[in-house]
């Protein structure tokens, strides 16, 4: 399309606007913070290692999240039973914890007094330890296997059923349909889906730290924060952020190298139907990937609920009100979202193949962006035109809208280029621009995206405590500060009720904005 | 449209500016967020201040003391803050080479069991860092590092680097063996489960049972005892003396509010404030209230010796006692 | 009147060049080998790609840096040509208003329009529902809402049967001769230029030559048509 006229301008207004919003809250918080330091030293030995246990941890937790999804996605893809939305939904929930909630959930099963280790012990095994960098990976893959599954999920059933159709007519089985159909598609899915979650666990701070064992998993999120609050040393927090966001843009590079676009047409709307996995070695295969991964996945979640619900309807007023504050933000935040990843899909899905790239990894750096390093930032600049108190709220739902643009952004592009690709000159030829283009063509080809997107912006920031606590007002609190506050308060049990609460009305607030939108419904 | 007018009434009733009265002056007060929570001492103090000052007292809260000294280095002279209440010791010295500080010309007489004479900041409460357990399941209690380390009990600390108690606990085994700080260390490693970033992990790591021990304060065991009735915490008290933590406020120099300021930090040591924290922040009173300790308080153990590194030497001495910390743990 | 002046289109390792004139209200059709740069001429001509050098006119105006949907221009394409989320009235009704506020008249000329195209009572399918032949008349029935002047057909009646595809020809011959509408039709079937085109414009060898009478052409073809037809 090199030659289009038209759309380069057109590219560059609506694409252009949320990428100088992302540089700005990304790069933009890093300078203030440089501006603001005194002087910038070097990186030293102990930074250095950092930086290895970093990129390692991140590297296996990201391998294991998507090798790991690759049976679970295929065996959603491939069946059909009662409750296979639930299901679906509820796989969902880990990533959208806040980490202090998922990580005692995971230690209620795997800790030394877990399920795991009772169970061991009673079999007169010996105990094992989750304390490590196992610890560190288990948590990760716990977190993102769920974004790795639904992310491949999506790729799968978009693989047009015509496709299956004409296999299962050539008398294609399995192995000839993983050859022909899946393998291509999970080449062009999974780098990306590697580098998000490489990305994530880049930034890890409390998970690697309390699941670590020690100063051994110290990881570049860990060493800026001993720069800030342990060493005052503004000039090496930013130079640490810099070297995340440097590594974010080398692993993006990197990923897109390898990455071979889908070369997938568009199918009409048909549902899938599948020929070739009716064999009874096949169901079993996907019945136990599905009941290992449920085990895996909701069992921490239940024992958390469990051990909070006593507390639920007594807890003290405040928390109530910070759910509702949480509410408001989550979905104000999703909005946002929604309003900068839809122009940046469609940009990228318009854009010549090199702005495409570069618009893609800058979708991406807000996961490496220390949320430390964004909060201090923003804070420099806001505080000299506001009370920071007062724009509290505002500024939560703005910054957990950048740290979920690049989870919407990847979830709407694949369906974004899909709609230009099928249907881009059919609407260019009939003259349909702007709103009207907006309405009748990107909103219900992209409905089911959209939802998914908007519904997982608003559970990522119900559980995000991220940069509030420069901007924290006593009055604002959100709930998982006022969670935290139950804990410093010794209110363990008000807590174990908070998370409950915070669990159940994140999972309920993406539930009903995700609802309908089952992938396999008309993509 | 509807949704984003909620939203604005919402911050409109709920932002410090709406709730100011015109013509009150306005007392800013820098301080940790378990200060200001509903369950600190926040609330209580704010009351009784503001019940004969004629002014309007502000609690802004961030992170804890390291983060609220961080947030205040970086705003520098032109802080809004009067007051910032919520240092420690181990955070004075820092506190104090950046000039933002003015004397606070108070000369209250004070119980602490350690003197007082610094002239920029002043006590509100102290406490002393320990090992707390389950009286229920642990028989032999250690009796100081060495024998801790010598048992086969499992405790849980924070890291120096990210929290105010792990920084505690890094210049407590540093004073009490010096030299020998880092073989204690090398000899504690197989003890330790996990590190937590803050305090509120390891208390809740521990109280899940994923530890026989965590490092909190002597004064933890009275929440329990007093809030839930449970007897079955409790400290351990360490023949080589306990580290304490001494929390304090400070005035800024570039307060507009010098008068205001004054007058809070004279309350701050009186029986009104001072009454509020041993119930809300779970520690001792800078001076003891006239109506004594709280019941539960006279069952704690007390140190028979109290540890702590002047200002100045402790920050001296802490990045080379993490540097031992590090080397130490991550063999 | 449709002039190509002095055009080069440019891509990565093919080229074609065009300098001719189609008439208004003319049918022209557009034969040569694959690969030859018919579908690219089209593109050209509906604004998806811009020419490295030349002008293209359309009645004297210079519409060579128009966006697609602003010329005076309808395409129907190989396939894609219906929204499938969309019923066909409404499909039929974006040639009306592109953001489909539609008044009651507007109803009343998609229902003319389905008449017209011989889709009565078939608003309210979805184009998945609808049989190929259907779908190319919904989308002709499109085309004839919009009333642009210049239609242009990229063998979009290639996958119906001889005789759906001949009855499509001449609905659109039928069509284009009550509006005056010119016509330029990719084709590779040389009856079809035979049946509606009096006129027919070889590309080949990187050359969109001016058009030529088509039986003349056909029967009388140079070297690289020939090759492609089959004939000696």
């Amino acid at each position: 399309m090199a030659g289009r006229t038209q759309p380069i301008i057109r590219t560059l207004a609506v694409g252009g606007a949320p990428a100088a919003l992302l540089l700005m809250l990304t790069l933009g918080t890093l300078v203030a913070v440089f501006l603001r330091a005194d002087g910038v030293g070097a990186l030293g030995p102990a930074e250095w290692a950092a930086i290895r246990f970093t990129i390692w941890q991140a590297f296996l937790s990201a391998l294991f999240s998507c090798v790991l999804a690759i049976p679970v996605a295929r065996a959603l893809s491939r069946r059909s039973f009662p409750g296979r939305a639930l299901l679906i939904a509820l796989l969902g929930a880990p990533f959208i914890l806040p980490v202090i909630v998922a990580v005692m959930g995971l230690l209620a099963v795997f800790g030394r007094a877990g399920m795991l280790n009772a169970g061991l012990v009673w079999l007169g095994l010996p105990p094992v330890s989750i304390y490590g960098l196992q610890g560190v990976v288990l948590a990760h893959v716990f977190f993102n296997l769920p974004l790795a599954v639904r992310l491949l999920l999506q790729s799968w059933v978009e693989i047009p059923a015509e496709r299956f159709r004409l296999a299962a007519s050539l008398g294609m089985g399995p192995a000839e349909i993983a050859r022909y159909l899946e393998r291509p598609m999970l080449r062009a899915a999974l780098p990306g889906i590697f580098l998000a979650i490489f990305l994530i666990c880049l930034t890890s701070f409390a998970v690697a730290l309390t699941l670590g064992g020690g100063p051994r998993a110290t990881t570049v999120e860990l060493a800026i924060y001993q720069a800030f609050r342990f060493d005052f040393d503004l000039g090496r927090a930013a130079l640490l952020g810099l070297v995340q966001v440097c590594l974010c843009l080398a692993a993006s590079v990197l990923a897109l190298a390898i990455t071979n676009p889908s070369a997938f047409g568009a199918g009409l709307d048909r549902q899938v139907a599948r020929w070739d996995a009716a064999g009874p070695w096949l169901k079993a295969q996907d019945v136990m990937a599905l009941a290992l991964t449920a085990v895996f996945l909701l069992l921490p979640l239940a024992l958390i609920t469990l051990r909070g619900l006593a507390a639920l309807p007594g807890l003290p007023e405040a928390v109530w009100a910070a759910a509702l504050r949480s509410l408001l933000v989550a979905l104000g935040s999703a909005a946002v979202t929604i309003s900068l990843a839809l122009p940046l899909a469609m940009a990228i899905s318009r854009a010549s193949a090199g702005a495409a790239s570069a618009l893609e990894t800058l979708a991406m750096i807000p996961l490496a962006t220390s949320s430390l390093v964004l909060g201090t930032g923003l804070f420099l600049v806001l505080r000299h035109y506001a009370d920071p108190a007062t724009l509290a709220l505002p500024v939560t739902a703005a910054a957990n809208a950048t740290l979920a643009l690049p989870f919407a952004t990847r979830i709407l592009l694949p369906s974004a280029r899909a709609v230009e690709a099928d249907y881009g000159r059919l609407a260019d030829s009939l003259d349909m621009t702007g709103i009207g283009r907006l309405r009748l063509l990107t909103f219900p080809r992209l409905v089911g995206p959209l939802r998914f997107s908007a519904g997982l912006a608003a559970a990522l920031s119900m559980g995000d405590l991220g940069v509030i606590t420069l901007f924290a007002d006593p009055q604002t609190a959100t709930l998982p500060l006022q969670l935290y506050r139950l804990m410093a308060a010794y209110r363990m049990e008000d807590a174990a009720g908070a998370a409950v609460l915070l669990l159940g009305l994140s999972f309920a607030l993406f539930w009903i904005i995700d609802k309908g939108a089952r992938p396999d419904a008309r993509a | 449209m509807r949704k984003s007018l909620m939203i604005a009434g919402l911050l409109a009733t709920t932002t410090p500016f709406s709730a100011v009265a015109q013509d009150k002056p306005v007392l800013t007060i820098y301080t940790y967020d378990s200060f200001v929570s509903e369950w600190g001492p926040g609330p209580a103090v704010k009351a009784a201040f503001e019940a004969d000052c004629g002014c309007d007292l502000q609690f802004v809260g961030s992170g804890d003391g390291a983060a609220l000294l961080a947030r205040l280095l970086i705003e520098g002279a032109d802080s809004p803050a009067d007051i910032v209440l919520g240092l420690d010791t181990n955070l004075t010295a820092e506190a104090a080479a950046s000039g933002l500080f003015a004397p606070h010309g108070q000369a209250p007489a004070l119980d602490l069991p350690v003197g007082w004479s610094d002239p920029l900041f002043l006590p509100y409460d102290w406490g002393y860092f320990a090992f707390v357990y389950d009286k229920t399941k642990v028989d032999t209690v250690p009796s100081d590092f060495e024998a801790l380390a010598a048992s086969d009990l499992k405790i849980v600390i924070q890291d120096p680097r990210s929290s105010t108690p792990g920084l505690g606990l890094l210049l407590w085994v540093k004073q009490a063996y010096g030299e020998k700080a880092g073989g204690i260390w090398s000899e504690l490693a197989d003890n330790i489960v996990t590190v937590t970033p803050g305090w509120s992990e390891a208390y809740g790591l521990f109280l899940n049972g994923e530890a026989d021990a965590v490092l909190s304060y002597t004064t933890s065991p009275a929440y329990h005892l007093i809030a839930e009735g449970d007897d079955t915490k409790a400290a351990m008290p360490f023949d080589e003396g306990h580290y304490m933590q001494i929390e304090v406020a400070g005035k800024l120099a570039a307060s507009d509010q010098p008068d205001l300021t004054d007058r809070f930090l004279a309350f701050m040591t009186t029986d009104a404030f001072q009454s509020v924290i041993p119930e809300t922040n779970w520690m001792y009173p800078a001076k003891t209230p006239e109506a004594g300790l709280p019941e539960g308080f006279g069952t704690l153990v007390v140190p028979g010796k109290s540890l702590l590194y002047p200002a100045d030497e402790a920050r001296s001495i802490r990045d080379e006692a993490l540097a031992e910390w590090q080397a130490a743990l991550s063999r | 009147m449709l002039v190509l002046d002095d055009i080069t289109i440019l891509q990565t390792d093919f080229s074609l060049r065009a300098n001719l004139t189609v008439a208004a209200g003319e049918r022209v059709a557009i034969l040569g080998p694959s690969g030859a740069g018919k579908s690219t001429l089209l593109a050209l001509i509906a604004g998806f790609l811009a020419p490295a050098r030349g002008r293209i006119l359309w009645d004297d105006q210079d519409i060579t840096a128009l966006p697609p949907g602003t010329r005076p221009v309808s395409i129907l394409f190989q396939d894609q040509n219906l929204f499938p989320h969309l019923t066909v009235a409404e499909n039929v009704g974006l040639g009306l208003r592109k953001d489909l506020r539609l008044i009651q008249e507007d109803h009343a000329r998609i229902a003319t329009a389905l008449d017209r195209t011989g889709l009565h009572g078939m608003g309210g399918r979805r184009p998945g529902t609808l049989s190929g032949g259907q779908q190319s008349r919904v989308a002709l029935a499109r085309a004839l809402l919009r009333e642009r002047p210049l239609l242009l057909l990229d063998e979009p009646f290639s996958a119906l049967g001889p005789a759906l595809k001949a009855e499509m020809l001449d609905l659109v011959a039928e069509i284009a001769d009550q509006n005056g509408t010119t016509v330029l039709m990719v084709s590779h079937d040389p009856e079809d230029a035979r049946r509606i085109a009096r006129r027919t414009i070889l590309v080949a060898e990187g050359t969109a030559h001016p058009p030529a009478d088509t039986p003349g052409l056909l029967e009388n073809p140079p070297p690289a048509l020939s090759a492609y037809l089959g004939t000696k």
